[in-house]
């Protein structure tokens, strides 16, 4: 059995943002990128389902410009088999192209089952992952916090507002990881050694039979702007009892939260 | 000098295991002198136990600049354990890989290298550090076995150790040649004395390993009879290269927690970072360590290409060392009085910083040796 994980590269959520002059997208240049948090729990889950035997390979899948590479080695040093990089510039489309050529890089390899992060830390955009479900008629669960193999479905559990929903699954199906479902291992030392020689397929839109023209959506992007941070700079004074005691009535009177 | 992504990529898992796994108990294990056998295996299990080890011997199959990389992510948070994984790799292993056959190779490094078990190197004796020809434990033949007599003193592991790489003189007289054996745990007649209560280093353990009428088979032998001591001198020349790297690991620990403090500190109403006095301070902590670590890069590089390394390698760790000491010193006056608290940590680098002055090498001999390089 095979498993895919879905990644997308990111900014390093401790780099400083800038925005590009148009004010329409952020500036890419001279950022450390890093795999996006949650993709590295998909990864996780996957590898440790191969590991106890009930998994075959576990491949990775990625849409990303030149310079990607580094990322996905990243992924087989944690101990993924081996990548799929469909090398496309990722910033001229949105959710709906990247899901159609991860759809179609995926088919190629047909495995059982589909990983990713619930979520990437950059858009916040939750679309990838359901859309490339939809695009291959694959039932999905998504916000999964446990995992379980039982033959041939998966029996999960969905974190929801307050609580968690237990589904089961019939595969082949795709599931989004939340953070707590394990914890990511860092690349060994070994690991790093043999991601070099293990294998990035790499695919252009051409070789998947697809028309950049057609995966472009209707969405378009008006402008962008950096939140902007306005800050009371309230400063209490006074011994620790009567700042605690000044805070209190702050939040009671002034902000009512309490 | 930058390093390869393979590299970054190391030097980034290093750090986030580091911070996970061993900045939380760092002070725990510094109190109690001692950091879990389990942490063992959880080095293993990172490939920091048979780092330069071929895979073909269950090694991770890297090079010194791996190895140096790992030591200074580790010694960031934690010299004793770092030593501890310093002398396994670059001692025990160093010298099975150095002047071990095939067979003892395959027989030893695997278990090593997982992190089954840890290794101890057994030179150093009560009368014999920087003069290791003052030699007196001795191994006397008998028929198919050995059997060795002697003590070995500051032997870091010792107490835990696996398996023992021990030197002893073969030869006859007091001069005679150097053989080394590995002596499996167990071995009757091997015995620990307590362990030592030491400065710095101490969560790791340090003991007198003694030798009473040890017997050990002679396929133990590593190398022809007589080239221990020329194996143990391109042990310890390899060793001194990558031991600088714990001293850049201690002058970055001490730099960044004396400028995170400068931050949140406040006196005069404002940081003490706006202090003039205290911004050339930690300047000079930042140059000094950038120093180090560039010189450290320049002499592991040259081993890894097999260049020689003897004046570098004394150079750097004179260098290394006194200034992971020095920032230390400096990072302490930045904390004031909280840095002679050891709730903050600097004092701990100090103390394990110290170490490198005198361990594999002092500073005197290593000053004396390059300038012998020097003589006309």
């Amino acid at each position: 059995m095979k498993i895919a994980v879905l990644m997308k590269r990111v900014p390093d959520t401790a780099s400083v943002l800038k925005i590009t002059p148009d004010n329409k997208s952020v500036d890419m240049a001279n950022l450390k990128f890093v795999m996006s948090p949650y993709d590295e729990h998909a990864i996780e889950e996957a590898l440790k389902i191969r590991e106890a035997g009930k998994a075959t390979e576990v491949i990775v899948f990625t849409v990303g410009p030149e310079g990607s590479q580094e990322t996905i080695r990243t992924a087989l040093a944690m101990g993924a088999d081996r990548a799929v990089f469909v090398k496309e510039d990722p910033s001229r489309f949105n959710s709906k192209g990247i899901a159609e050529m991860l759809a179609a890089a995926v088919k190629t390899e047909g495995p059982e089952l589909v990983f990713a992060g619930k979520q990437a830390v950059d858009d916040d955009a939750s679309q990838v992952p359901e859309r490339v479900a939809e695009l291959l008629d694959l039932p999905h669960a998504s916000i999964v916090t446990k995992f379980e193999l039982n033959g041939r479905a998966a029996t999960v559990e969905r974190e929801i507002e307050g609580g968690s929903y237990t589904v089961e699954v019939p595969l082949p199906a795709l599931f989004t990881m939340q953070k707590g479902i394990n914890t990511p291992r860092y690349p060994t030392l070994p690991n790093i050694m043999k991601a070099k020689k293990k294998e990035i397929k790499e695919f252009s839109l051409a070789d998947l039979g697809l028309d950049a023209a057609k995966l472009v959506s209707g969405l378009e992007v008006s402008g962008m702007s950096l939140p902007r941070a306005n800050r009371l700079n309230k400063i209490l004074d006074g011994d620790s009892t009567e700042r605690v005691k000044k805070l209190l009535t702050i939040l009671r009177e002034e902000e009512k939260v309490l | 000098m930058t390093l390869n992504e393979d590299l970054l990529m190391l030097r980034d898992a290093a750090r986030k295991f580091a911070e996970r796994e061993i900045a939380p108990y760092a002070q725990a294990w510094d109190r109690d002198e001692y950091f879990p056998d389990e942490m063992i295996k959880k080095l293993g299990d990172q490939g920091f136990m048979g780092i330069t080890v071929p895979e073909e011997y269950g090694g991770a199959g890297g090079n010194y600049m791996a190895f140096a990389i790992i030591l200074e992510e580790l010694a960031r948070h934690d010299g004793g354990l770092c030593l501890a994984v310093e002398a396994h790799n670059g001692l025990c292993c160093g010298h099975i890989l150095i002047g071990g056959n095939d067979d003892q190779k395959r027989k030893y490094l695997p278990a090593l290298a997982r992190g089954d078990q840890i290794g101890a190197w057994c030179l150093t004796e009560p009368n014999s550090g920087t003069d290791a020809a003052a030699m007196q434990t001795r191994a006397v033949q008998d028929g198919a076995h050995w059997v060795i007599n002697g003590s070995k003193q500051f032997i870091t592991n010792g107490e835990r150790a696996g398996t023992y790489v021990v030197t002893a003189r073969t030869g006859p007289g007091d001069r005679g040649a150097i053989s080394a054996f590995i002596v499996e745990r167990g071995t009757p007649g091997l015995s620990t004395g307590k362990r030592e209560e030491k400065l710095g280093m101490r969560s790791s353990d340090t003991v007198v390993v003694k030798l009473e009428d040890v017997r050990v088979p002679a396929e133990n032998m590593l190398g022809p009879e007589g080239r221990g001591f020329e194996d143990v001198k391109e042990v310890l020349k390899r060793g001194r290269v990558v031991i600088s790297a714990m001293s850049v690991g201690f002058a970055r620990g001490a730099v960044e927690e004396a400028v995170k403090y400068a931050h949140q500190r406040t006196a005069f109403g404002q940081p003490i970072f706006e202090f003039q006095a205290i911004q050339h301070k930690l300047a000079d902590m930042m140059i000094q360590t950038e120093a180090a670590r560039l010189m450290m890069y320049q002499s592991v590089s040259m081993l890894d290409r097999g260049l020689p390394t003897t004046r570098e390698a004394a150079m750097t760790k004179v260098f290394a060392s006194e200034t992971a000491t020095r920032v230390a010193m400096d990072a302490i006056q930045v904390l004031g009085g909280y840095g002679y608290l050891r709730d903050y940590n600097v004092e701990r680098y100090m103390r394990d910083a110290k170490l490198i002055e005198i361990g594999e090498g002092t500073s005197e001999i290593l000053r004396s040796l390059v300038a012998k390089t020097l003589r006309a």
